[in-house]
């Protein structure tokens, strides 16, 4: 009995108590994070932007929870509703899940599995079937429209971002998130001679591909200038126009963890996960959990003043940039970057 | 962990020909193509519990993350009379049986005659090394791009002329439609846009 309780039970209680800790965790952050983007965009319009729930609306994201959660949740009755119901609970489900691959320090990881990558690829994959299942058992025609121009834009996008991912595995040559985090240790800076520094990061060799995921990214999650799916002139909110209480809620909290997931996955692919941006004494003694969080912050602050600077994009223009401008650079740019690896020996070095 | 790979197997292996199932007895059709992409998962699952990681996650980017999404776009968009569709069912059974029994006897002669056997020399000459040395993406890598990667060559070729023929099946030149020229609307400055002209009162241009 004590075999079986230390094989199975101990394993998964230890997996369980990390996952639910990394989840709250990861709520908070959430609830600040949608706090931030309200904020940062209210200062580039010179408003106060929420201010008053708590001591500078830091409450604010905790008061909205409680209002979505008390209120009534409508269902139309032409509506499908198993799947009505189903698709915020898909949507903001696969979201979180996608963080059980993210090392957020070193060793610190609730699944350190070898096709880390792969697997935030499959499940954001995914997540368009929160889209499509919403738009489509709303049974009305603004919400199917939303979630047909939504899942579209999010798939053209899946393929440059795919590409780009394949860009830095070239250089890693490992599908481990740890691992691509491990491999910035060294780079472009230390080739010159410098010690530790982000010059060592994969922004700086993959430059170009680093903007076409930023983009990408926007994209992938609909924030805008890409927020057609929710286009409010023209199609009110997208595939969420029926939606309303807890089962809105949830969709916001699935988007706004797809951004979170965003990026971290910027920060670790790019931005060098959890390394400190200059290897020498006062940088190292902070720990890499803030690092990682910092620079994560970072891009979520460029996400946001996007959101307040750029306006939105026409439709086809989006495909166009989509298929049209990312697609080959970013294609081009896997077969460059192979190419230098194979010509310059870098490859053997892996 | 036998035990419990044993129990996911039995879930994973349940699961799947139930919604297989499913895909086939339901009335909607959207139920249909959703179950399908449940069959998709929890096949995807099995792979997994076999070790293929690599197989199974690439299953669900895909099959569930692309091609279903496809399926999943037609059949929302078409207009189906349930009703009517049900009623010519009998119609399409006996091609569907020929069908079915045409695959299930492939399977048959598939599984039971061993017509993968690589022999003897090359199994000798290539030994799989022990599974904690090698990742699942290595091990295919380094099969795919040297031995076999004339054929991996030949199928993307086949996939591209696919494409190409699809898009020339279906692209279609219109006459009068407005296009946007990007590097045209980029290259515009106000002198080639603008003329200034001096008008006299009481003439116009």
């Amino acid at each position: 009995m004590t075999d079986f309780f230390w094989t199975y039970l101990w394993p998964a209680i230890i997996i369980l108590a990390e996952s639910l800790l990394f989840l709250v965790v990861l709520m908070i952050l959430i609830a600040y994070i949608l706090l931030a983007d309200r904020k940062i965009w209210a200062a580039v319009q010179i408003r106060r932007g929420p201010n008053v729930v708590g001591p500078f609306g830091l409450f604010q994201s905790f008061a909205d929870l409680l209002k979505f959660v008390f209120k009534e949740p409508v269902i139309p009755a032409s509506s499908d509703k198993v799947i009505f119901l189903l698709a915020p609970l898909l949507g903001v489900t696969l979201a979180l899940s996608t963080f059980a691959v993210i090392p957020v320090a070193a060793g610190w990881v609730v699944a350190d599995i070898n096709v880390g990558i792969l697997y935030i690829f499959a499940i954001s994959s995914l997540e368009v079937y929160g889209v499509l299942m919403g738009g489509w058992a709303s049974n009305s025609k603004y919400a199917f429209l939303g979630s047909l121009r939504s899942a579209a834009q999010m798939v053209s996008y899946e393929v440059s971002i795919g590409l780009v991912i394949v860009t830095v595995l070239l250089c890693v040559g490992s599908l481990n998130l740890t691992d691509i985090v491990i491999a910035q240790t060294t780079g472009l800076g230390t080739m010159l001679g410098l010690p530790n520094t982000f010059l060592d990061w994969h922004w700086l060799p993959l430059f170009p591909m680093f903007i076409v995921f930023f983009i990408s990214s926007l994209a992938e999650t609909n924030r805008p200038p890409f927020d057609l799916p929710e286009a409010e002139s023209e199609l009110v909110a997208g595939y969420m126009v029926e939606y309303g209480s807890t089962p809105y809620m949830m969709f916001m909290l699935g988007e706004y963890a797809a951004i979170s997931l965003m990026c971290s996955l910027m920060t670790i692919l790019f931005l060098g996960g959890w390394l400190p941006p200059f290897g020498f004494a006062p940088f190292t003694w902070v720990p890499g959990i803030i690092w990682f969080v910092l620079k994560a912050l970072l891009v979520f602050f460029m996400f946001a003043l996007v959101k307040a600077f750029v306006p939105r994009y026409r439709y086809d223009q989006l495909m166009r940039l989509g298929w049209k401008v990312f697609l080959p650079l970013s294609l081009a740019m896997v077969v460059i970057v192979a190419f230098v690896l194979q010509l310059t020996g870098w490859s053997d070095m892996l | 962990m036998l035990g419990l790979q044993a129990l996911f197997f039995y879930i994973f292996a349940f699961v799947t020909i139930g919604s297989a199932l499913m895909v086939v007895f339901l009335r909607n059709p959207v139920h249909s193509v959703l179950f399908l992409i449940l069959a998709f998962v929890s096949g995807a699952g099995l792979f997994l519990l076999a070790g293929a990681e690599f197989l199974a996650l690439i299953l669900i980017v895909v099959y569930v993350g692309a091609v279903a999404i496809l399926f999943l776009f037609v059949v929302m968009m078409l207009d189906i009379d349930i009703a009517q569709v049900r009623g010519r069912m009998l119609e399409y059974a006996p091609i569907g049986a020929l069908v079915g029994l045409v695959l299930l006897a492939e399977i048959i002669i598939a599984v039971t005659g061993n017509y993968y056997d690589p022999g003897t020399p090359l199994v000798t000459s290539q030994p799989i090394p022990p599974l904690e040395t090698v990742s699942n993406i290595q091990a295919l890598g380094s099969v795919l791009y040297t031995r076999y990667v004339f054929f991996f060559q030949v199928s993307g070729m086949i996939l591209l002329v696919a494409m190409i023929g699809a898009i020339v099946l279906t692209l279609r030149h219109r006459e009068g439609i407005k296009r946007q020229s990007v590097s045209e609307q980029v290259s515009h400055t106000g002198k080639n846009s603008i003329e200034v002209r001096k008008v006299e009162s009481g003439k116009g241009i």
